[in-house]
């Protein structure tokens, strides 16, 4: 699944990262690297950007950079 | 003093990256955004600070000064960035001065309410450079969050002094000029945690540092650059060629050189 | 010796070329995977984790402040009583300087016929420089002084990055970066410190978007021409009682309509000049923090406030200078300002306005606060700015010198629509460090502006309509 479809509320972890280069570093220096959790916690007014709890900061991104993010929900 | 960068003229780059300073010690300011870095640094300068710009970047910096136990102590602000792998502006001027600039201390402030996302940058920054203080800010928040921090502890685990902070009031700040002064004079027994890389990782810095080695002749710490050369980071490069192989005195013998973009 | 330094470069330049194709993604994925997974563990061991309480707080602050009913409204009423603080808060110490001023000018003016100097030394020094400074000074610094601090606190408590979050979908759609919407908030106070805000985007496409377009919001130097000007002009269309609320009304829709442009200059810059991919978006919502007063203080007055004042006076003088200097010297009978208003008026008719107002915009390039005192100063003759006692007066004299509904609208829309002022410029030139991006920031608003009032001009004239 991608981290851009993951439910509202809902606790996933990531499986791979589908960006390269320099956005695929970005990504990793805000802790979305592989097998760490995320929790999908809110999205804007308008539903893009959505807001993730990552290792302790909530991060906003874009449908863009999360659909990039391969993810499995964890129970 | 630090095992980086031993050997380059600290004359020169501090001049490059405007330190004016005689006998002070000079000491960089790290960290994440939004840790209160800013905080810490104007509690610890007052209101003695110029700000300007980083050396051809758009980049702000800051620097203040300090006085401690009667010496003479210069901080500059570093840029707030995740990591010091250079995929950003800042990243590579945060970078750059630690590295180059070759500060006497530097203190990486961390944010007590996400400590593991703000320990990879003190990871990445003792990789660096030995001389690292650690001030894990807003404890007070962090312990509002109900997350607790054993700074005994943690100062055990990372093997450089952790100090337990809350800047906005004040909280800790002596206790951090203390520490800060005991690294800058060499009294504080150092025993920095190394990242140990899995195995193919550490089989591919075998294969270059020998030769990164002999290239910088201890100017650098070749097991960092053969890392960063590993990580595809060419940035590194074109900042070694500016800060220790000085353009100017390459014009002089007129040589023209190709620095790989 | 140097030579050899330089083989040994090269060298390394190899290893760096070769590297960067030897290693894969995955190498590198596991350097930074090691990295955070030593971070892991050292937390484990000396983290303990116990109640919730803060997080749940955060939590309903932000379900409330960016939700799909009232995250909006809630953004929408702050602004609003940010805006009325600051003019409202403004008025009276504008008043006392502008009155300390012109108590320190007579002085001044005293101390120079006592010492006998030339009328023309006085004309220059005291009516030319340093009634353009008082008057920047005393309508710029007030505001300023109110908006920056309770924008810091704004910041400082944690709201705005919850703003950019809010609004990031509208400025994808233009191509440009949710921040973007922070960089206006604060253009609203001043562009120069609008542009200079733009720093906090990292991509260098969005900030270079958000630095040309900032302009497109009128900052407090302009507010008070569009109030005056809709008091006069609009208010005047209905009954008294309502005059203030159709003039509020009127400016509001001005900015609305000057966002609307912001995005669409945005959006066709991103798919011309500013071409490319937009760049990753990430933006962090820090936790709500209670703002430390002092710092908040220190940081908007110095900072902001006293940084935007001193370039502001620094390109005061040399246009007091200017502006006396045209408004004194007489070539035949009149003054050069004249020459120059009448040499500009037949262009400036087709666009609404008449020479004098176009030669006011121009000449009052250090700071939009000194335009309308220079078109009253042109049209009463006069050889210094002035300001006049009310409004009524005000309203009398453009009425007598042919303003028409038509001409109020397009200097209200020229007021919104026009190049950067001095300091704006002079910020914009340090911020990209390009004259090209700088002269294209003064061309951009410029031509829209032409554009629009001509637009408006020629159809209303097309259609017969006469206000």
């Amino acid at each position: 699944m991608l981290l851009s479809k993951a439910a509202i509320g809902s606790k996933v972890k990531v499986v791979s990262l589908e960006s390269k280069g320099l956005l695929r570093r970005r990504m990793m220096d805000l802790g979305l690297i592989p097998d760490s959790e995320i929790e999908v916690i809110r999205e804007s007014p308008l539903g893009d950007p959505r807001a993730y709890g990552i290792k302790g900061s909530q991060i906003a991104l874009r449908r863009e950079e999360a659909s990039q993010i391969v993810v499995e929900v964890v129970n | 003093m630090g095992l980086t960068c031993e050997s380059c003229s600290r004359g020169v780059l501090k001049k490059k990256f405007n330190l004016r300073c005689g006998e002070k010690f000079v000491i960089a300011l790290a960290g994440n955004p939004n840790v209160g870095k800013s905080t810490v640094f104007n509690e610890l300068t007052g209101l003695k600070q110029h700000t300007g710009n980083w050396p051809g970047k758009t980049v702000v910096n800051a620097r203040g000064n300090y006085r401690y136990e009667d010496m003479e102590f210069v901080l500059m602000d570093l840029p707030g960035t995740y990591s010091l792998l250079a995929s950003s502006v800042e990243e590579q001027v945060a970078r750059d001065f630690i590295c180059f600039g070759q500060p006497d201390v530097t203190i990486v402030v961390v944010d007590g309410t996400c400590l593991e996302r703000n320990l990879n940058l003190v990871l990445q920054v003792m990789e660096l450079t030995h001389n690292v203080v650690v001030c894990v800010n807003l404890i007070d928040e962090a312990e509002r969050k109900g997350i607790f921090i054993d700074i005994k502890a943690l100062e055990e685990e990372l093997g450089v002094p952790v100090v337990g902070t809350i800047a906005r009031e004040g909280v800790g700040l002596e206790e951090l000029k203390r520490r800060v002064l005991n690294v800058a004079l060499n009294i504080e027994n150092l025993n920095p945690k190394k990242i140990s890389y899995s195995k193919p990782v550490e089989d591919a810095i075998k294969g270059i540092e020998p030769e990164i080695d002999r290239i910088l002749k201890g100017k650098l710490n070749s097991r960092w650059v053969a890392l960063r050369l590993i990580d595809g980071d060419n940035t590194i490069v074109n900042s070694i060629y500016e800060h220790i192989y000085d353009k100017k005195t390459l014009e002089i013998e007129g040589e023209e050189v190709l620095v790989n973009a | 010796m140097h030579r050899q330094f330089l083989g040994k470069f090269n060298e390394l330049v190899r290893i760096s070329d070769l590297s960067s194709f030897t290693y894969g993604d995955s190498l590198r994925d596991s350097i930074v995977k090691d990295i955070y997974r030593a971070a892991e563990e050292v937390t484990k061991k000396v983290v303990t984790q116990k109640s919730q309480r803060k997080i749940t707080f955060d939590k309903k602050i932000d379900d409330l402040l960016t939700s799909k009913i009232f995250g909006y409204p809630i953004m929408i009423l702050l602004l609003g009583l940010v805006f009325w603080i600051t003019i409202t808060g403004a008025n009276y110490p504008s008043q006392m300087l502008a009155n300390l001023f012109f108590w320190l000018e007579g002085k001044l003016t005293y101390l120079f016929m006592v010492l006998g100097s030339p009328q023309w030394l006085h004309g220059i020094l005291i009516l030319g420089i340093y009634r353009t400074l008082a008057w920047v000074i005393s309508v710029m610094l007030p505001p300023m002084a109110i908006f920056f601090p309770i924008f810091t606190l704004l910041e400082d408590l944690g709201y705005l990055p919850r703003v950019a979050f809010n609004l990031d979908r509208l400025f994808k759609k233009a191509g440009a970066h949710g921040k973007q919407s922070l960089t206006m908030s604060m253009g609203f106070g001043c562009n120069a410190a609008g542009i200079i805000a733009c720093r906090i985007i990292e991509s260098p496409r969005e900030k270079l978007i958000a630095i040309l377009t900032n302009n497109f919001v009128p900052c407090n130097g302009r507010f008070p021409t569009l109030i005056a000007l809709a008091t006069i002009f609009v208010g005047g269309l209905v009954a008294s009682q309502y005059r203030s609320l159709a003039a509020t009304l009127f400016v509001t829709l001005l900015v609305v309509f000057g966002i609307i442009v912001t995005l669409i200059v945005s959006w066709v810059l991103s798919k011309t000049i500013l071409k490319g991919i937009p760049s990753s978006f990430t933006l962090e919502l820090p936790p709500y923090r209670k703002p430390k007063i002092g710092r908040v203080i220190y940081t908007s007055l110095i900072d902001r406030t006293i940084f935007v004042l001193g370039r502001a006076i620094a390109v005061a003088v040399p246009a007091g200078l200017i502006i006396w200097i045209l408004a004194n010297i007489t070539l035949g009978d009149k003054s050069i300002l004249s020459h120059s208003a009448a040499f500009l008026d037949p262009f400036a008719r087709m666009i609404g306005l008449d020479g004098f107002i176009l030669m006011a915009f121009i000449i009052g390039l250090p700071a939009n606060e000194i335009v309308v005192p220079i078109i009253i100063m042109s049209y009463m003759s006069k050889g210094a700015m002035l300001e006049l006692e009310s409004l009524l007066e005000m309203q009398r004299l453009f009425i007598d010198n042919g303003w028409t509904f038509l001409t109020a609208l397009n200097v209200m829309l020229f007021s919104l629509f026009h190049f950067p002022c001095g300091t704006a410029l002079w910020t914009i030139g340090k911020e990209t460090g390009s004259l090209k991006w700088t002269m294209l920031s003064a061309l951009i608003p410029t031509v829209i502006g032409i554009a629009v009032c001509f637009i408006v001009t020629q159809g209303a004239r097309l259609l017969g309509l006469v206000f």
